[in-house]
């Protein structure tokens, strides 16, 4: 057998068995479940005949064995159960409340991922031709601010810039300045598209209304996320400028573009590959919060309310989703520098 | 000719610790400076919360909402509490969580890390494998799921968040264990019959402290965060305790008349991070040995 199929195999083996066992972690949540959780689920007037029909709903009184092969089975037919939010007469299934936010987080994610990959790599191959120089070192200082910032600092202060656009001329500290500064503050500042600061979307939103409306959430996730690829490709492709088939290219006389572009890149492209796919798997995480920021309605919103009213079975499927992307993301990173590294078949 | 002076009588001068740390921070950078007096600013603002605070932490005040003034000097927050007053006891609180949170991470993680380097085979096995799984969902999901079973309280989320960043802590100090644990003066204290606490406390740890020191740094930015996120969230640090990541929320919607206010908890989450990343990465080049090619 070929040896890179059989690593990519593996590899792939071994990501279906982790897997497994996350779905097995997730779904024993709702059997760790305190004891008198359908009591204050149901409220102190419940009857004992209520609190039973409830645990008998959510499957307490069979063997945890037979629940969790029942949960995946239905999980794989799409079938995510019901909501503790539905009750007698009015059945609110998960799969219903999470499959049109999931089109929203997926909107989302990718409209992130088509600004932030192109410019990350972009940044990362212009800082590497002119390491050192001033554009580098702007570029690093912005992104290691960037990188250390929460992201709902980020978020807000985008917010607040794009607000202070029509209230900055009227404010006690425009005011405190001279005229001049005032009025050349308020220029830059008009310059700022009036991007809408709550991102509220439904299915009836047409396809570029909904760009227009999450374009604060994915300029927000783009700042989090570029930092780390763009250092990442300055570097990989820094580290292959050092080798001797780029001097053979210099001595021929290739402009510097092309040496990067023809002769480093190429060679660089697993690690950056690696660095992008992390990065959008720590997407999955930063779409949480920024969602609840915007108060855009997507699977991270969806969660977080979840959580607080505690309903478990949206946790889980929230949270099934989101470890799936993860660990799908990661595979797919490893599958690929595998198969564009011969160097990884030999580890000795 | 002279009698001989017998050299062997001058004291040897060697520094103290004092001392070389007096010489260390001399030659320290402007960035390290800059965080370190800001961490000691935080530091000091957190340990005499109570009477730098002009007002009680919970103590409300007749107007929600209220704009700066020689009264409150940030304003008042949506319950009418005094913003300032919130964010020096949000100081005390937020801080002192993660670093709580932080050193119970650090205490499992080390002994675990440091335990599985030194006995490797099954004991290894089973933590390495146990730690790739709780690694491989990420660690915000994980403790939101955590986090809907067992309720939000602040001893849960210590312990939640302790637990799942432990793992990380594991992977570094057994692989730093593992460096350490196959050198001769280990092998000796063993062979002398010395207890694994022994070993782990007089062989080991000290000689991995440096690398341990500057993930401590690292590992409370990435805690610090985690909790902001979550007590921005609604999940976390649960009222009326103040608390940075839930100033931000409560009053988020300031932010649309052009107010600032909500931004500086934010703020000073960010430059408590930035500080110490600062100081993390001078300590990191003072004792990797890695100096400037100048």
């Amino acid at each position: 057998m070929n040896p890179v199929a059989r690593t990519v195999l593996q590899r792939l083996g071994l990501g279906l068995v982790t897997l497994f066992i996350v779905s097995i972690i997730i779904f024993s949540a709702i059997a760790m479940l305190p004891g008198d959780f359908a009591r204050a689920m149901l409220g102190q007037s419940a009857t004992p005949e209520t609190v039973a029909a409830f645990q008998r709903e959510i499957g307490i009184d069979r063997p945890p064995v037979e629940r969790y092969f029942v949960w995946v089975g239905q999980m794989l037919h799409g079938d995510f159960g019901s909501s503790f939010a539905s009750r007698t007469g009015y059945r609110r299934t998960v799969a219903e409340i999470i499959a049109p936010r999931l089109y929203n987080t997926m909107f989302l994610a990718s409209m992130t991922a088509l600004i932030a990959v192109p410019l990350a790599l972009g940044l990362g191959i212009l800082a590497a031709l002119y390491r050192n120089g001033w554009f580098d070192r702007l570029v690093n200082a912005v992104t290691l601010t960037t990188i250390s910032f929460p992201e709902f600092f980020v978020a807000y202060m985008l917010a607040y810039l794009v607000i202070s656009r029509d209230t900055f001329i009227g404010s006690e500290f425009a005011q405190s300045l001279p005229h001049w500064l005032a009025l050349s503050l308020n220029w830059i500042l008009n310059a700022v598209p009036k991007f809408p600061t709550l991102s509220n979307v439904n299915d009836q939103t047409p396809f570029w209304e909904h760009v227009w409306r999450v374009a604060l959430p994915a300029i927000t996730l783009t700042l989090v996320i570029v930092a780390h690829m763009m250092r990442m490709t300055r570097a990989a492709i820094i580290n292959m400028l050092a080798s001797p088939y780029i001097d053979m290219a210099r001595l021929k006389g290739m402009s510097p573009m092309a040496i990067v572009l023809r002769h480093a890149l190429p060679n660089a492209w697993a690690p950056i590959v690696t660095v992008v796919a992390f990065n959008l798997a720590y997407l999955v995480v930063g779409v949480v919060v920024v969602e609840v920021v915007f108060v855009y309605p997507g699977i991270g919103q969806l969660m977080v309310d979840a959580v607080k009213s505690r309903d478990v079975p949206v946790v889980q499927a929230c949270a099934l989703i989101f470890a799936a992307t993860y660990i799908l993301l990661n595979l797919t990173a490893d599958v690929i520098s595998i198969a564009t590294n011969p160097r990884l078949l030999h580890p000795r | 000719m002279t009698s001989y002076e017998p050299i062997a009588q001058v004291p040897r001068l060697r520094r103290s610790r004092a001392t070389r740390a007096k010489t260390a921070l001399k030659k320290a950078p402007f960035s390290a400076w800059f965080g370190l007096l800001v961490i000691l600013g935080y530091v000091i603002v957190a340990v005499f919360a109570h009477w730098i605070a002009p007002y009680g932490e919970t103590q409300v005040f007749s107007e929600a909402f209220a704009p700066w003034s020689q009264q409150f000097k940030l304003g008042t927050d949506q319950l009418g509490r005094d913003m300032l007053t919130r964010l020096i006891y949000g100081a005390r609180n937020t801080i002192g969580i993660a670093v709580a949170t932080t050193l119970l991470s650090f205490a499992v993680g080390v002994s675990l890390g440091l335990l599985a380097a030194l006995y490797r085979g099954w004991l290894d096995q089973i933590l390495s494998r146990a730690v790739d799984v709780l690694m491989s969902i990420p660690s915000l999901i994980f403790a939101l799921v955590l986090l809907s079973i067992f309720g939000s309280s602040i001893t849960s989320l210590i312990i939640i968040i302790a637990l799942l960043d432990s793992t990380r802590v594991f992977r570094l100090a057994r692989a730093v264990g593992l460096n350490v644990a196959v050198m001769e003066y280990v092998e000796v204290a063993r062979l002398r019959g010395e207890g694994p606490k022994w070993i782990v406390a007089k062989e080991i740890l000290p000689n991995v402290m440096p690398p341990l020191v500057a993930e401590f740094g690292l590992r409370f930015c990435f805690v610090f965060l985690t909790i902001a996120a979550l007590s921005f969230l609604g999940v976390g640090i649960q009222p009326p305790t103040a608390d940075w990541g839930s100033m931000v929320r409560e009053n988020a919607t300031l932010i649309t008349y052009g107010d600032v206010t909500p931004l500086l908890p934010a703020g000073a989450i960010a430059l408590l991070t930035v500080s110490v990343n600062f100081v993390v990465d001078w300590f990191l080049h003072a004792t990797s040995g890695l100096r400037d090619e100048r």
